[in-house]
């Protein structure tokens, strides 16, 4: 069953007329964007029209010129530092880059969030916590690994284990599959599904891959000029006459 | 570009760069010692910048010592003052040349490393990705950095004056012999606490110099890989250039107040 069937009006995120500039360059132009729970949103959109500048305000790694970001109903323009940190707990991010710590192993990678966020008076079994997350992404017994010995996909699994780690309610992932050859990329896209189904989160993706497009997505939000250009599933976008969205499919 | 352009801009981008280091260095004052402290990563940099240097300090603190005495040996034999030498080799070595050469030797070691790393982790994404599993990427990889270096530079002077006037015992005997005991004797009777107090206190602002620069320019790293080579670089040359300023500073400030 589809998640996002049961909790169809239920919004998770919430982006209301999104401006940011970099000098003269307007690259989000009043953006608006809503992400309902267990559903999965991709924003798609050409090199260098501001994607992954829009994941990133939603986070405030940027901050936007002017208006709303809603995260699970908080405004996170307004929060201080420390709300501002519980609430990146509640976030998942999974770089291009995989941003993996290079002078960590995998298993002090995936422990690096967890040290932060767990209450103190606690007990917990870090270990298990780990070797579950590594688990849920398929890549069991690589804790003693370190970064540069992962392949391009694995990194992005290791990626992805590192976010679920804290059990986020939203996932925002950030080209999930550009540099890796389409049978990695189609297991990247799968493991996305498989997220999204067994941990009910909701999830923008920002893409170009048509793949990923097509697997992962429950509605596309097509971003030209900083603003929502078309709207819609997979298949509505892909009858559609409209040049600049033919674009993508052919 | 007219010739006022080309000499008018290099003057622009040191001010503005001198500025952004400077707003760096208040930054690290406000957010370094507010709690949560990374005890932990403080303690592995220490390890890092400070053991891990012993050997190359180490080698090049015996040099200098070994060198400067058998340079200096034929000078004050023309005077018949030999038995001066251990007494002005060690004044030297221990106010002036084992910290500054220390330290030029961390700045190339230590803030180049610095740089780097911090460097490659900007462009990576790495800092973002802390910034967004809330850890404090400044305090976690700045603050750390900056007190360890403030910490470890001293010690490592402390221990290269130590091996320095052990290379100028050996100097000494080069042409001679002269006891131990009596090498430290008249090593240790001519030192005055005036010598090495204000020699530690200034290898501490070289610390802080080596540890800010070399995580301003890592920090504040653009222009994906080739930026982190730059940058590993501008951390060498400029908190080189800082160092002798400081010890300049610090020979005025030490003349002033007669602990020379």
């Amino acid at each position: 069953m589809n998640p996002m069937a049961e909790n169809r009006n239920e919004t998770v995120i919430e982006i209301r007329n999104l401006e940011k500039s970099f000098g003269e360059n307007h690259v989000l132009a009043g953006f608006n964007l809503v992400v309902n729970k267990g559903e999965n949103v991709v924003v798609l959109g050409r090199s260098g029209t501001g994607k992954s500048v829009l994941i990133k305000c939603i986070v405030r790694l940027l901050d936007p010129h002017a208006g709303t970001i809603h995260v699970l109903g908080t405004n996170m323009l307004d929060l201080k530092q420390e709300e501002l940190d519980n609430m990146r707990a509640k976030i998942g991010f999974l770089f291009q880059s995989s941003a993996l710590y290079d002078s960590m192993t995998v298993q002090e990678n995936l422990e690096f969030p967890l040290r932060r966020h767990l209450k103190r008076n606690v007990k917990y079994d870090i270990a298990k916590m780990v070797d579950d997350a590594l688990l849920s992404v398929g890549l069991k017994g690589t804790q003693k690994m370190s970064p540069a010995e992962l392949s391009g996909g694995m990194r992005k699994r290791i990626g992805i284990a590192r976010t679920l780690i804290l059990n986020p309610e939203v996932m925002l992932y950030d080209e999930p599959t550009t540099g890796l050859d389409p049978v990695t990329g189609r297991e990247i896209n799968h493991l996305m599904l498989e997220v999204q189904e067994k941990f009910r989160t909701s999830s923008i993706i920002i893409s170009h891959d048509m793949n990923c497009v097509r697997m992962t997505a429950n509605r596309v939000v097509v971003l030209i000029e900083g603003k929502n250009y078309a709207e819609g599933t997979y298949d509505d976008l892909k009858k559609s006459q409209d040049k600049n969205i033919k674009q993508f499919f052919d | 570009m007219t010739l006022g352009e080309g000499i008018s801009k290099p003057i622009k981008t040191f001010f503005i760069e001198a500025g952004e280091l400077s707003q760096f260095a208040i930054r690290f004052f406000r957010e370094g010692f507010r709690p949560p402290y990374e005890f932990q990563e403080l303690l592995r940099q220490s390890y890092e910048i400070g053991y891990r240097s012993i050997p190359l300090v180490s080698f090049t603190a015996f040099i200098m010592g070994l060198v400067i005495t058998i340079q200096s040996h034929p000078a004050l034999e023309v005077f018949g003052a030999e038995s001066w030498l251990p007494s002005i080799v060690s004044v030297s070595l221990v106010r002036e040349i084992t910290p500054v050469i220390t330290a030029l030797i961390c700045a190339g070691k230590i803030g180049s490393s610095i740089g780097a790393e911090i460097g490659s982790m900007k462009v990576t994404e790495q800092i973002d990705a802390m910034e967004v599993s809330g850890t404090n990427p400044f305090k976690y990889l700045v603050a750390t950095r900056v007190l360890s270096t403030t910490i470890m530079l001293p010690l490592l002077v402390i221990f290269g004056d130590m091996i320095a006037l052990y290379g100028g015992f050996l100097g000494v005997n080069i042409r001679g012999v002269t006891t131990f005991d009596l090498y430290t004797t008249q090593v240790f009777n001519k030192l005055t606490f005036g010598d090495v107090l204000p020699s530690i206190i200034k290898s501490i602002f070289f610390g802080f110099v080596i540890g800010l620069v070399g995580s301003f320019k890592g920090y504040t790293t653009s222009n994906g890989t080739e930026g982190v080579g730059r940058s590993a670089n501008a951390a060498v040359v400029i908190s080189s250039f800082i160092v002798f300023i400081v010890d300049l500073l610090a020979a005025q400030i030490s003349d002033i107040l007669h602990l020379l």
